[in-house]
């Protein structure tokens, strides 16, 4: 089998230098996707990619390069639309559908110049936390096949960590690109809402899905970024903000800059001693590079994990509602068009598609809105303040990404609650509509464990430049699975 | 029906197209009568990962109406959505606005038979996107179904009244009114035939002076001022027969069969219906500046509350008949371009509203459709004045210049209509038809003098209608008493 590859810096140094060409690192990375056998791509487009390839050779070669992603092979997770290709969600009621046309994210990335490869596995339709709640089967661990590499973005981080590709895009709603990124090992980084258009996303929650990249290191997630990010027409809810220059804010270090340590989040109950070990000593090694620490609170994270649970079930039963089979996708035929819609829906939807289907109509039923969908708008505010407040006394905020490391395949198929308590750390950013990232930050036990890092709306500069400080001091970003440490 | 003894409530709901280049949500162009499925886009095919992004122009257009029925122009209003599953419907929600809808108030001023004009109230008028057709099998495609969505996402405005009309008449001259205003603002053609006005019936009977309000039916998408009153009138006999027999009135959807002349239970609602709106968290709220509200009221034309009242003041005319006039813009510019060249407004508004009127119904009802100008107008009735043509030739000159166009004179010159006011004819035809009808001359001399109607009608027989009425008039009479 191939060799693993590296970073996007690495593999932009080889290609510069002549030592590897774009279309030899496509073929290592559909020759690896095979050969590790992980569930993590659910499609591939070997032949387009070569071809691609190719072309993004032949402008090195004229020193005609778009940017720095030119002909670096990577996957979209199977979520994110993209022309004349399967957009399946991993779910049986997409099955067959082939998307007319590209998401926004994926024509900034063929405008640059980069190669998709493939299309990751996921948690249908991006509900799930372990990439287990796949039409087309799990996702597997790198560091540990029988191991699950969270979700709902597992397959995008399984195929980073394993070095078939350096960069993936993967869609965060309430943890779904840091915490697979934290349980495999790599960089997630989930923007502000609004920074990257959701055009062409297949809608999950509407208020908090935001695509963005899952990579190697913040160095490669800033490069990402810049290309993705930026206002878009099609997408309402987008930014107008300018987009920074993301790969000059890595100044290298943490000075002048204060990380705030929550309270709530620091606590010994309900984590794995070995990662909060892990993000104690990740939080000194911020001092080291010169951030000063203090302690903050953020009251209303205790509520988090339900609000977060009304507002995305609540969304996702209404855009869900178009999979019908009348115009696209699985369809159950019938001569009556309710029975139409039933045997569709319940043929084609998996089981925690349709728990989610079903607590969201609840929420949102009359008699039910105001104590539910009504009252979890009110507890969002009341996050969102939080974070404003919180924000006021530090310039970043640091907490683990994830409890535990990646929990055995099926260990937590069956009880759904514990599933959904694993996002603890991670949906009260998604409410607030903040950026996070999460970056390796040790091995207890072997397993990764993530060390999350939130900043203000639109704070991805500073957001990137911890991080990236951080990754310098530390080599987690160079650990690869199976290798004695 | 004990039809005397049950009052209606009536409350419509009207959706109206609003003219746009593009829908609501997507920038699919809106034409009618293009091939079904020809003006989509993965947005209203509602395609995985689309989203909506608001159509401005139908925002600016929504106000205009809103500003024109004298209603609250909302700075802050927000789209919701209404779930719920057809097949006509791509996204299985329909976007809409719900709890903050974008026009709070407002009316609409409608003439009635007994009051003159009233003003009808208005609940809110807010915006949402029209859904597809379904198309169902033919005789040779039988079973089959098939769906249209040029229409899906086309942008409307409904426009909610207060249950305060009270008969299948006050409905339509609302609906007048409502049409009146949305082509004065050149928001909609409101051409109810091609769908772009259709109308909700919601209806309850109750004692007349009663306080409280009976249990309503809602009648669905009437789309004919015919079928609206036909629909009122309908639902009144069905609910009064119900409740003359001691029954109860079940809160239902109904529709209207045109061809019996019947409703016909839709369905019944058991609950309210539960649509689970909420915003669409796809939109960012609608926020409209005051200054920017403020320009699109300095752009509105003179509307027709304020232009009728005008017409009653400056040509000094009735309510109910300056009403009539205004409801078409180009009825009431006709009318005064036509009281310029002619000089006296009270004899305008009466050719207007009887002759003019009376030939608009034979056609297309519309002014702008026929080849009549305001000029010929002017000087067919100056010619009547003069007495150089009768007003029964006139009607048929008027007849003629509405299909042709050309000038009055002309006409009546080559038709051989000209007024007979050569008096050695009319002489002879008076003494004609006083010796063959002397028994009436003697009652005229006895004191009945209404006969002379009768006897000028026999002078204008013989003379083919062309004699002067005047003149006519005058030498009967002073024959008669001479």
């Amino acid at each position: 089998m191939s060799e693993p590859l590296g970073n996007v810096s690495e593999l932009r140094a080889a290609l510069d230098a002549g030592s590897v060409s774009s279309l030899e690192l496509v073929e290592s990375a559909l020759a690896r996707a095979r050969g590790l056998d992980l569930g993590a791509l659910v499609a591939t487009r070997a032949d387009a990619a070569r071809e691609e390839a190719s072309l993004a050779d032949a402008r090195r070669a004229s020193g005609d390069l778009r940017s720095p992603l030119d002909g670096i092979p990577m996957a979209l997770k199977d979520n994110i639309a993209a022309a004349g290709e399967p957009c399946g969600c991993a779910s049986r009621i997409l099955e067959g559908y082939t998307s007319p046309y590209d998401s926004t994210a994926v024509a900034r990335l063929r405008e640059a110049g980069a190669v998709v490869v493939g299309r990751s596995n996921m948690d249908e339709f991006a509900m799930g936390s372990s990439t287990e709640h796949s039409a087309l089967g799990p996702a597997r661990n790198p560091w540990d096949p029988e191991r699950a590499p969270g979700g709902s973005s597992g397959g995008s981080a399984a195929l980073v960590a394993a070095g078939i590709v350096p960069l993936a895009l993967g869609s965060d709603t309430g943890g779904s690109i840091r915490q697979p990124a934290a349980l495999c090992g790599v960089v997630g980084l989930k923007p502000t809402y609004g920074r990257v258009s959701r055009y062409g996303l297949v809608a999950f929650a509407s208020s908090l899905d935001q695509i963005g990249p899952l990579a190697r290191t913040s160095a490669d997630a800033a490069l990402a970024l810049g290309i993705l990010a930026g206002h878009d027409p099609r997408d309402s809810t987008s930014l107008p903000d300018p987009v920074p220059d993301y790969a000059a804010a890595l100044a290298g270090d943490c000075t002048g800059l204060t990380v705030g340590l929550p309270r709530e989040y620091f606590v010994e109950e309900g984590v794995d001693p070995g990662v909060l070990g892990a993000v104690r000593d990740a939080v000194l090694e911020l001092e080291k590079a010169g951030a000063r620490t203090r302690e903050i609170s953020l009251p209303h994270t205790r509520h988090a994990v339900s609000t977060y649970y009304l507002v995305a079930n609540a969304e996702a039963s209404s855009n869900l509602s178009r999979f019908d089979g009348v115009r696209y996708g699985r369809r159950a035929e019938s001569d009556d068009v309710g029975a139409l819609y039933r045997r569709t829906r319940s043929e084609g939807f998996g089981p925690e598609v349709k728990r989610r289907i079903l607590l969201g109509t609840y929420v949102l039923s009359a008699g039910y809105y105001d104590a539910y969908y009504r009252k979890a708008q009110q507890v969002r505010t009341l996050i969102r303040r939080d974070f404003e407040t919180a924000f006021e006394q530090c310039d970043l905020i640091a907490t683990p990404t994830t409890p535990d490391t990646a929990f055995r395949l099926g260990e937590r198929s069956g009880d759904p609650l514990r599933m959904y308590l694993s996002d603890i750390y991670t949906v009260s950013a998604s409410l607030a509509g903040i950026p996070g990232l999460s970056t390796p930050c040790g091995l207890p036990g072997g397993l990764p464990a993530g060390l999350q890092l939130l900043a203000p709306a639109l704070g991805e500069p500073v957001l990137l430049r911890a991080a990236d400080a951080f990754e310098r001091r530390t080599d987690w970003t160079q650990r690869w699975p199976g290798e004695t440490p | 029906m004990s039809a005397a003894s049950w009052e209606p409530v009536i409350g419509l709901e009207v959706h109206v197209h609003l003219k746009t280049d593009s829908k609501l949500f997507c920038r699919c162009p809106v034409r009618y009568g293009c091939e079904p499925n020809h003006q989509v886009c993965p947005v209203c095919l509602a395609l995985p990962g689309a989203l909506p992004v608001l159509n401005r122009g139908a925002v600016e257009r929504a106000v205009r109406i809103g500003l024109a029925v004298g209603g609250n122009v909302n700075a802050h209003s927000v789209f919701a959505r209404k779930n719920y599953f057809y097949p006509d419907l791509p996204k299985g929600y329909q976007i809409s606005q719900y709890e903050d809808p974008l026009v709070s108030g407002g009316g609409v001023d409608i003439a009635t038979a007994d009051e003159g004009v009233r003003t009808v109230p208005l609940t809110r008028i807010h915006m949402e996107e029209d859904a597809g057709k379904s198309v169902h099998g033919d005789w040779e495609t039988a079973g089959e179904s098939h769906m249209d969505l040029n229409r899906a996402g086309v942008p409307l405005v409904e426009i909610v009244s207060e249950p305060e009309l009270r008969s299948a008449d006050e409905a339509s001259a609302f609906l007048r009114a409502l049409r009146a205003i949305l082509r004065y603002t050149g928001v909609s053609d409101a051409d109810m035939e091609k769908g772009q006005m259709r109308c909700d019936v919601n209806l309850s009977l109750r004692r007349p002076g009663s306080g409280t309000l009976g249990t309503r039916t809602e009648t669905k998408n009437l789309n004919s001022f015919r079928s609206v009153e036909g629909a009122i009138h309908a639902e009144m006999v069905r609910q009064a027969e119900v409740l003359d027999d001691g029954g109860e009135i079940v809160q239902a959807t109904m529709l209207f069969d045109a061809d019996s002349g019947r409703t016909q239970l839709m369905r019944v609602k058991e609950n309210a219906d539960d649509y689970r709106y909420f915003p669409d968290p796809d939109l960012i709220s609608l926020d409209l500046d005051p200054a920017w509200i403020a320009q699109v009221r300095e752009g509105l034309p003179e509307l027709p509350g304020r232009k009728r009242a005008r017409f009653q003041e400056s040509y000094e005319l009735p309510a109910g008949d300056a009403q009539t006039l205004i409801e078409s813009r180009a009825l009431a510019d006709f009318f005064e371009a036509t009281v310029r060249a002619h000089g006296t407004a009270r004899s305008v508004a009466n050719w207007m509203l009887r002759d003019v009127a009376a030939v608009l119904k034979e056609g297309e009802g519309d002014i702008e459709a026929t080849r009549l100008e305001p000029g010929a107008l002017a000087a067919l009735i100056g010619l009547v004045d003069a007495g150089r043509v009768t007003p029964q030739s006139a009607r048929d000159v008027l007849r003629e210049l509405a299909e042709q166009g050309g000038d009055p004179e002309a006409l009546i010159r080559e038709r051989g209509l000209e007024a007979v006011s050569d008096s050695g004819v009319l002489e002879s035809a008076a003494d004609q038809v006083l010796a063959d009808n002397p028994e009436m001359a003697e009652r005229y001399r006895g004191g009945e003098t209404k006969v002379l109607n009768f006897l000028m009608g026999q002078v204008m027989k013989r003379t083919q209608g062309k004699a002067s009425p005047p003149l006519v008039r005058e030498i009967l009479a002073r024959k008669l008493e001479g």
